[in-house]
Formats: structure tokens, C-alpha cells, sequence
């Protein structure tokens, strides 16, 4: 292993002990016992096979927006309209589980591409404002989510909505649409299998074809890029779309395999979780699995800490801001690295 | 359709828009300082958050609204300053260093909003005050302008000044000089001995401190509780409205009271049956024609001029 990745590993793991530290003096401060809380938080996942469960579910829509706000970070785009983009994924999908009648398996494929489209729509939106007005991706996806929310919602109360439930549901998906149970008696399905495959796409597209190497050159420096023949504007347009595609697919994903009606109010807030994931992952793919599964812990652990204590599951945020501000802190123990890369340079002069 | 633009024309609709422009303007401004000094706030949603919460706790302990507003300032300011701690010490990218704080707005608050009310919805169960209505004398009897201008919030009145003061402050002063120039040129300013840091610092107290009021006019002065996530977007309206205010505060002056014409349209049309989720768009796609238009016209330009 190179020093920059162990120190990347290292600092990362300090990063996380620290906000776990943070967490769990801000738990003292609220809790009449705070010992017990925080045991909850730390192994709630691992207490009974339905919470273990509820925690892998949990990781799936995590790693769809994971993956889809790596790609955009890969290429320097600070897209982050992966929220709105798996919302209206969501919605979309939904329609077409609703009015379709296809036989199964085609039927759930349709309801996955449908998803998929609409969220490539909304990465197209910003992507192309950027690549032909230059206008800021960033302000432009962050509208766009409002726009998502607003137009889905509107789209399931007035067109969707199943008037025989007393709250505001979508009439159910049709079985034919579903995404299979894979363990009894949980929520366990198959959407594991295209998260997945979304993950190794992801890779072989982002360091396995030469539009994968023109993405990471943009996104490490975009004159280098340009003044060397890439053509940047549609670099950053596609990425923009693929990564639409992936929050949106999830979105769909999650209708299918989850809810099988929709029945959201608001944003779930998958999207800025993703970038938390993202980041974590340091925008490589092969790791976002594992990262997604680390906040999926986290935020079913706060799950059961609030249903067993007088702590709320809110908590969990400020651990989550604190890793974010310190793994992406560049001078965060930067002075450790220079004293590892020093040692290095010694020894490397005494043995040779 | 009538009635719409007698209600439109009216002077309390007039009025409506400078209520709901308020928080906007606050924000607007706040993004001005900080993108001027160089380092683009996206933390402002997440300040406004905390700010709004700041406010209603702390005036509900103490009983005083002002104490309130000023304990939402030094909320907002500290928030500026853990920007710039994050950004310019440890070297956090700006963006990222937002979304953190914004995250941690929206469900911190939510946090502490159980703690201290028991409640994860609003705070209703908090006696919290609000900032009082002034009436301003002569002006609130003059036909028309009396009826818009002359019974507003506080705060109202408090963010038509910020413009006044923060285009003092950044075109008139030896400081805003310093801010501009660290913005424009880091390397020149270090190299003529302005402490970059310093001023980039102050610049995002400043920024916070604004969008504080912003906040603290959410809960204290639009409506009378804190419920969560109740800035909805406001805080990237705001850096729309600085994008298309030219990052002049006359022009996010402007540009806010269009982001206040287009809230307080939906707010209106609400009782005409056309589906709520369409006029709450408004804002956010005129934002997005506005955003487009704006860069379209300066990227021609810059092209022209090469």
C-alpha cells in the first residue's frame, strides 16, 4: 500500500473516531443515561434479524445516489441534484407500475428504465445549462430539486393518488412490477442485485473506457483536459446525465422493491446522504458499497438508540457533519502525513 | 382572472411581497459579501435554519424578541466563522463544507427542538416573541405608499437598510476595498500585505450574521414558531438572487423582490384552485431561467470583449 493511501485510510478511520466521539459527548449532554444510548446506537443493527435487515435495506438507495454523485465529483461538477433526480425516479416508476400492463420481469425492467430516464432527464437540465450557458450546475440542480419535489407531488395527489386510503398514497404498483423478496420476512430484494450492477458499471465506465478517462481528467483539471483535445462540454454533459440516471433508477428501485406505492411527503434526503457516501468513498465506485453500508449502520443504529432512549434519531446528523468537514479537510492530520512520508524517505536511504 | 390582478395591483399585496422578501434579501446580501470576498456560502439554507431556531429558544427564555434577534446574529456569524475555519484552515472545499452544515441544520435543529420543546415538529410548546410591527410616522399616511411601506416588521425595515449598509460597506470603505480585492486577486492582495484570511473571515461573519436576520424573520416575524426544515430553500434562492443581482446589493435587491413577487403570486393564487404544487414551483423555475439568461448574457459577453 502506498502513504497516501494508508494515510487516506488512516485519516478517514480518525475522522470517523472523532465524530463518534462528538456523538457521543452530545449524547452525555441530552441523555439520562447516556451509556446505554449510545450502546444502542453503536450495535443497534446487530439486535434482532429484522434490524440487520432494515440496515441492509437501508444501504441500497444509498448507494444508488452514492454512485451517481461520485460520477459527478469525479468529473468536478458540483451536481448535486441526485435528491430530486431519485424523487422524481420514484415517481415515475410508479407511474409506470401503475398503468402499465406487461407480463413480469419486462414489466419491472420498463418501470426501471422509466425511472432511469427521468432522472437522466433532470441531470440533463443542469448539465446542459452548464456545458451551453456556462450557467453554475450547483445553484441550477439545487433548484431543479424543489422543481422535482413540487412536480412529483403534484402528479401523485392529482393524478395518482389512491382515494380509498385516508392518507396521501399512490394507488398500489402491480405485482407484475415488483422487485422480489429475497430473504422471508424481510424487506430484503432484489434491488441488491441492481445496485450491484450499477456499481460495477460505474467502474469499468469511470476507469475502463477512454470517456472514463476523459471524466477524471476534467474533473482534475479541466484546462489540462481541454488544452489536450478532451472535449469538455460533453464530457461534463453526459456525466451529468449518466449520474441522473443512476439516482433515478434508485428512486425507481426503491418503489419497487420497498413501497410498492409511493407515499413519500417530502424528500427522503437520499441525495445529500449520497454525498456523504460519495466522499467517503473518495468517488470510487468499488467503494461505495461498503461506504453506504457504514451510514446505513449509522442511521438504523440512531434508529434503535431513539426507540430504547431519550435520545432522538437526529443525533445521527452531527456525527455525519463532523465526517464530512474532516475527510475532506485537507490539512486534517496533515502534519502525521508529512512525518510518515519523512519516515518513508529514511528508510528507503538506508536500505538502498 | 380579474380579481387576480385587482389583487395583485392592491397595496397589501405590494406589502405581502416586501414580508416575504424579507428572508430572501437578508440571505441574498449575506451571499454578496461572502462570493465578493471569494469563498462561495452555500451554508447560508442551513444558517437561516439555525438561526431561526436560535431565536425562538433563546426569546422564549428570556422573554425579550430583541435578545432573540441578536442571539440569531451571533448564531449566524459563528456558522460563517466554522465556514471559514473549515475552509480556510483545514482546507475543506467551500461546497462540501455547506453541505455539511446544512445537513446538520436540518435535522441538528430537529435535534435540539426535542430537547428543548419535546416537540420534532414546531415549537408551539415554546412561549417564544416576535419582533414587533413599526409604524412609521408621516409615511403610513401618505395614500398607497402608506399602506406598503408604512407598516412593516422590524425586520423589514432592518433588511431595506442592510442594502444601504452593506453597499457602504462594500464600495465606500477602506475594508470593502480589502474585501473586494482579496476576492478579485488573492495573490495581488497578500502581495500588497492585506491578510487574506483575515478578511475572508470577517467576510463570512458578516454573511452569516445576515443570514441570521434572515431567520430569525422566518420564525419570529413571518409566522411565530420554528417547525422543521421551514427555510425551504430559501438560503439557495437567496444565492439565485445573488447570481442574478449582478453580486450587487442593489441588484439582489431587486432580484429578491422578484424571488417575493413570484412567492407571494403563489401564495395568493393558492385560493384559486390552481394545484398549490405549480405556483410553488415558480420561484425555483424562474430562478432557473433567471440563473440561465444571466450566464448566457455574460458568457456572450466575455466572449465579445476578447
Amino acid at each position: 500500500m502506498s502513504i497516501d493511501k494508508k494515510f487516506e485510510l488512516l485519516r478517514t478511520a480518525a475522522a470517523i473516531a472523532v465524530a463518534l466521539f462528538i456523538g457521543f459527548v452530545v449524547t452525555c449532554i441530552v441523555s439520562k443515561s447516556p451509556f446505554e444510548a449510545f450502546s444502542y446506537f453503536l450495535r443497534g443493527p446487530f439486535t434482532t434479524t429484522r434490524r440487520f435487515a432494515a440496515f441492509l435495506e437501508a444501504a441500497i438507495p444509498l448507494m444508488f445516489t452514492g454512485l451517481s454523485l461520485s460520477l459527478v465529483f469525479a468529473a468536478g461538477q458540483f451536481n448535486l441534484g441526485a435528491d430530486g433526480q431519485f424523487f422524481i425516479g420514484a415517481v415515475a416508476a410508479t407511474a409506470a407500475g401503475i398503468y402499465l400492463n406487461l407480463p413480469p420481469v419486462i414489466h419491472t425492467l420498463v418501470c426501471l428504465l422509466v425511472g432511469m430516464a427521468a432522472g437522466a432527464i433532470g441531470g440533463f437540465i443542469p448539465g446542459l445549462l452548464k456545458a451551453k450557458w456556462n450557467a453554475s450546475e450547483l445553484v441550477a440542480s439545487l433548484m431543479l430539486n424543489y422543481v422535482f419535489l413540487k412536480l412529483g407531488m403534484y402528479l401523485i395527489t392529482y393524478h395518482m393518488r389512491d382515494q380509498s386510503v385516508g392518507a396521501l398514497v399512490s394507488l398500489p404498483l402491480k405485482k407484475t412490477c415488483w422487485l422480489p423478496q429475497l430473504v422471508p420476512n424481510t424487506r430484503i430484494h432484489a434491488g441488491v442485485f441492481v445496485a450491484l450492477a450499477a456499481t460495477l458499471f460505474c467502474y469499468y465506465y469511470l476507469y475502463r473506457t477512454s470517456r472514463g478517462y476523459e471524466i477524471r481528467m476534467t474533473g482534475q483539471n479541466i484546462d489540462f483536459a481541454r488544452y489536450s483535445g478532451i472535449p469538455v462540454l460533453s464530457v461534463i454533459l453526459s456525466v451529468q446525465v449518466l449520474a441522473g440516471a443512476v439516482a433515478g433508477l434508485g428512486g425507481a428501485v426503491e418503489m419497487l422493491g420497498i413501497y410498492r406505492r409511493f407515499q413519500w411527503l417530502a424528500s427522503p434526503g437520499y441525495g445529500f446522504d449520497g454525498v456523504i457516501v460519495s466522499i467517503l468513498a473518495k468517488n470510487k465506485p468499488t467503494l461505495v458499497p461498503v461506504t453506504a453500508l457504514f451510514l446505513a449502520y449509522l442511521r438504523v443504529g440512531a434508529d434503535v438508540m431513539a426507540m430504547y432512549s431519550d435520545v432522538s434519531a437526529e443525533m445521527v446528523a452531527i456525527i455525519q457533519a463532523v465526517i464530512i468537514l474532516l475527510v475532506t479537510a485537507e490539512a486534517f492530520l496533515s502534519s502525521y502525513r508529512h512525518r510518515m512520508l519523512l519516515k518513508e524517505v529514511r528508510q528507503s536511504a538506508i536500505t538502498s | 382572472m380579474q380579481s387576480l390582478l385587482r389583487a395583485i395591483l392592491s397595496p397589501s399585496f405590494a406589502a405581502s411581497i416586501l414580508r416575504v422578501t424579507t428572508p430572501i434579501l437578508f440571505a441574498g446580501l449575506g451571499a454578496v459579501v461572502a462570493d465578493l470576498s471569494g469563498v462561495v456560502n452555500i451554508a447560508l439554507e442551513g444558517t437561516m435554519l439555525f438561526s431561526a431556531f436560535t431565536g425562538v429558544v433563546v426569546s422564549a427564555f428570556t422573554g425579550s424578541a430583541w435578545i432573540g434577534l441578536l442571539a440569531g446574529i451571533a448564531i449566524g456569524a459563528l456558522i460563517g466563522l466554522i465556514l471559514g475555519y473549515s475552509h480556510l484552515k483545514l482546507g475543506t472545499n467551500p461546497v462540501l463544507a455547506g453541505i455539511a452544515l446544512n445537513l446538520l441544520a436540518s435535522e441538528g435543529t430537529v435535534f435540539l427542538l426535542y430537547v428543548v420543546a419535546g416537540d420534532k415538529g414546531v415549537s408551539s410548546s415554546l412561549a417564544s416573541k416576535v419582533i414587533p410591527e413599526w409604524k412609521i410616522p408621516i409615511i403610513k399616511d401618505i395614500p398607497v405608499i402608506g399602506a406598503i411601506l408604512g407598516k412593516q416588521n422590524a425586520l423589514t425595515y432592518m433588511s431595506l437598510i442592510a442594502v444601504v449598509v452593506v453597499y457602504l460597506l462594500l464600495y465606500k470603505t477602506s475594508f470593502g476595498l480589502r474585501l473586494r480585492a482579496v476576492g478579485e486577486n488573492p495573490d495581488a492582495a497578500d502581495s500588497v500585505g492585506i491578510s487574506v484570511h483575515k478578511v475572508q473571515f470577517v467576510a463570512l461573519a458578516i454573511s452569516g450574521a445576515l443570514a441570521g436576520m434572515g431567520g430569525v424573520h422566518l420564525s419570529m416575524g413571518y409566522v411565530s414558531w420554528f417547525s422543521r426544515n421551514m427555510t425551504s430553500g430559501r438560503g439557495f434562492i437567496a444565492m439565485a438572487a445573488e447570481t442574478l443581482g449582478y453580486r450587487h446589493p442593489v441588484g439582489v435587491f431587486l432580484a429578491s423582490l422578484l424571488f417575493g413577487f413570484a412567492d407571494a403570486l403563489s401564495n395568493y393564487m393558492q385560493s384559486l384552485r390552481v394545484p398549490g404544487e405549480f405556483i410553488q414551483m415558480i420561484p425555483y423555475v424562474l430562478t432557473l431561467v433567471a440563473l440561465t439568461v444571466y450566464s448566457g448574457r455574460q458568457s456572450r459577453s466575455r466572449r465579445s470583449s476578447k
